[in-house]
């Protein structure tokens, strides 16, 4: 753009009137240029968005009208049918209660050891603390299948087996790595100036933690709070290993079976219970995405 | 001060249940294991060392090959996919919205906070057949075609999985990349435009040499998630047809806990572990090369 501007005068022989249309050629000229970006965008919120609509609306049809009227309509009538029957019949409400009773404790516990053990990482100065921290980071590579079968083992020698324990267990061991690692680099950035003068103020390094080092984590603990709570939530591989009845299946392992159960012979509960996941995730996307977005990214970039 | 700041019985309280946990059940049964990897049986039969049978035993099984090439091949075609289309939005964004990008930046991540398995019961639906004919099948009767059994083929279940996969992450790529993009002083980017470098030379030879270390950082980290492909491919079509699209981390689950086979599932698990230990030494080998170059 600006290279071209000083040729202009010269190559212009009736100066004139081209100038006076000039704005305004050039004003088209650049929306005719934006054209092909506004083409891509629409195209990619239809790839995007075309699915989860067409789910959720499935989802408030009945049989026979999702069959007759497939693709983008809206249902005649908006029949809560399908989320009563997929609610009440069989085990999805169930699964959603087990899923809620497991993520709540996973995450509470996954954020707070998390922080306590970054911050003795990060604040409290010892010997040895960088081995420490690449012993923990060692293990974010490390696949869950490698633990899976000795944990089963131990579990089912406790008698744990039948309840929802070990879930919450498997995800905490699995969270903590990486949420340790996460909150080791946040302390990094808080200068070292506030906590010594907490304690030239006579505050104990315990007390600080607790005063001082986890309101300041608010942001952090909020932002790791909610990637660990898509992953314990959305986790299918160790829920799936530790449940040893239907009643106790996570909403996943819930959804799964009712694939297979409803899959090639009726849509709508199906669609329901999916859906009810899109919504619930969507109504939290809406009010926190900048947080999740941003917690999302920093756990892969370092992971 | 530093007394302070060393004070043990601190360091033990807030450390402590971190390290417990940690050291007890992650690092200890990855020892159990890779023990285990050399044993045959389950905690019912009992256990008999066998050496290295079982992975003589892995090498020689089909299934087990199957399921490496299904890994494997899963892992480098979506890796590629979701790291060329995220780059590709990242770009979109930064350059083609400006500012005006964070809508379109936000609806296109949502689909990666979904969960697999309902993404997977999603596209499962979209392609179809029969009775409940989904939307890809009606597109393709449109146009005159017969309707297509995607998911009775192995490579129909497979570009279904990669689509999915695609459409699930390539918005959280976008925003990863978005984010190295961003990094780019403008002043690099103006003189470039000075010197006379058109739109794609710019992306050629500048913005791309200068966002390397953060692709490499995606490819990286999207080899390590896409080798421990499970739910998708399992809830999508069971691994099927047959178990020509169950991958490594399938067939494990299944050794170990259908078939009880405690033994060689661990085996099947210390070859995966392996494997994506290989692939990132692998690509974080070349990035070296090629920063040194």
């Amino acid at each position: 753009m600006t290279i071209s501007t000083p040729v202009q005068p010269g190559a212009a022989p009736a100066p004139a009137l081209p100038r006076r249309r000039s704005p305004m050629q050039r004003a088209a000229r650049r929306a005719l240029r934006r054209l092909p970006i506004w083409i891509g965008v629409t195209i990619l919120m239809i790839v995007v968005l075309y699915p989860q609509v067409w789910m959720i609306l499935g989802s408030f049809k009945s049989q026979a009208e999702f069959l007759s009227n497939p693709a983008l309509s809206l249902p005649e009538t908006w029949r809560f049918d399908n989320y009563v029957t997929a609610l009440t019949n069989g085990n999805v409400g169930r699964n959603y209660l087990n899923s809620i009773i497991v993520t709540i404790p996973s995450v509470i516990l996954i954020v707070l050891i998390g922080v306590a053990a970054g911050y003795a990482l990060e604040v409290m100065i010892w010997k040895g603390r960088g081995g420490v921290l690449l012993y923990v980071l060692a293990g974010i590579m490390v696949p869950g299948q490698m633990i899976l079968v000795p944990l089963f083992i131990a579990y089912f020698k406790i008698g744990i087996t039948d309840t929802l324990l070990p879930l919450i267990i498997t995800y905490t061991v699995m969270g903590l790595p990486l949420t340790t690692f996460l909150m080791a680099t946040y302390f990094r950035s808080v200068p070292r100036t506030i906590f010594e003068a907490a304690t030239v103020d006579g505050s104990g390094p315990l007390r600080s933690f607790f005063v001082i080092g986890l309101p300041m984590m608010k942001n952090a603990i909020v932002t790791i709070g909610l990637v660990q709570f898509f992953s314990v939530w959305n986790d299918l591989l160790i829920a799936l290993t530790f449940t040893t009845r239907p009643a106790m299946a996570t909403i996943q392992v819930g959804l799964l079976s009712l694939g297979d159960e409803y899959g090639s012979t009726q849509y709508g509960p199906l669609f329901a219970a999916v859906s009810i996941n899109i919504i619930v995730l969507l109504i939290v996307f809406i009010g926190l995405n900048k947080k999740i977005m941003a917690g999302m990214a920093a756990g892969s970039v370092k992971g | 001060m530093n007394s302070i700041f060393g004070d043990r019985k601190t360091i033990f309280i807030l450390l402590g249940p971190a390290l417990l946990l940690y050291t007890g059940l992650k690092i200890v049964p990855v020892l159990w294991s890779f023990g285990l990897s050399f044993f045959e049986g389950n905690t019912l039969r009992g256990f008999e060392f066998v050496g290295w049978d079982n992975f003589a035993a892995f090498f020689a099984d089909p299934a087990a090959i199957q399921s490496v090439k299904v890994s494997v091949g899963f892992a480098v075609v979506a890796t590629i996919g979701q790291v060329t289309l995220g780059y590709l939005l990242a770009l979109l964004y930064v350059f083609g919205l400006r500012r005006g990008s964070s809508l379109v930046r936000t609806i296109v991540f949502f689909p990666a906070i979904l969960p697999t398995v309902a993404i997977a019961l999603l596209f499962k639906s979209f392609v179809a057949v029969g009775q409940n004919q989904g939307p890809v099948n009606d597109i393709i009767n449109f146009f005159g075609g017969e309707s297509v059994e995607v998911l009775a083929s192995t490579s129909g279940t497979m570009i279904t999985a990669i689509a999915m996969t695609l459409w699930t992450s390539m918005g959280f790529y976008a925003i990863l990349l978005y984010a190295g993009l961003l990094d780019i002083p403008d002043e690099v980017l103006e003189s470039a435009r000075i010197d006379g470098a058109n739109g794609w030379q710019l992306v050629r030879y500048i913005v791309l040499p200068l966002s390397l270390p953060i692709l490499m950082s995606s490819i990286i980290f999207s080899l390590n998630a896409t080798l421990k492909v499970f739910d998708s491919l399992l809830a999508l079509n069971n691994g099927g047809p047959g178990t020509s699209t169950a991958p490594l981390t399938l067939y494990m689950y299944r050794t170990a806990f259908e078939y009880a086979e405690y033994g060689y599932g661990s085996t099947i698990a210390l070859v995966l572990t392996m494997l994506s230990l290989v692939f990132t030494l692998a690509i974080f080998k070349s990035s070296r090369k090629r920063v040194e170059e």
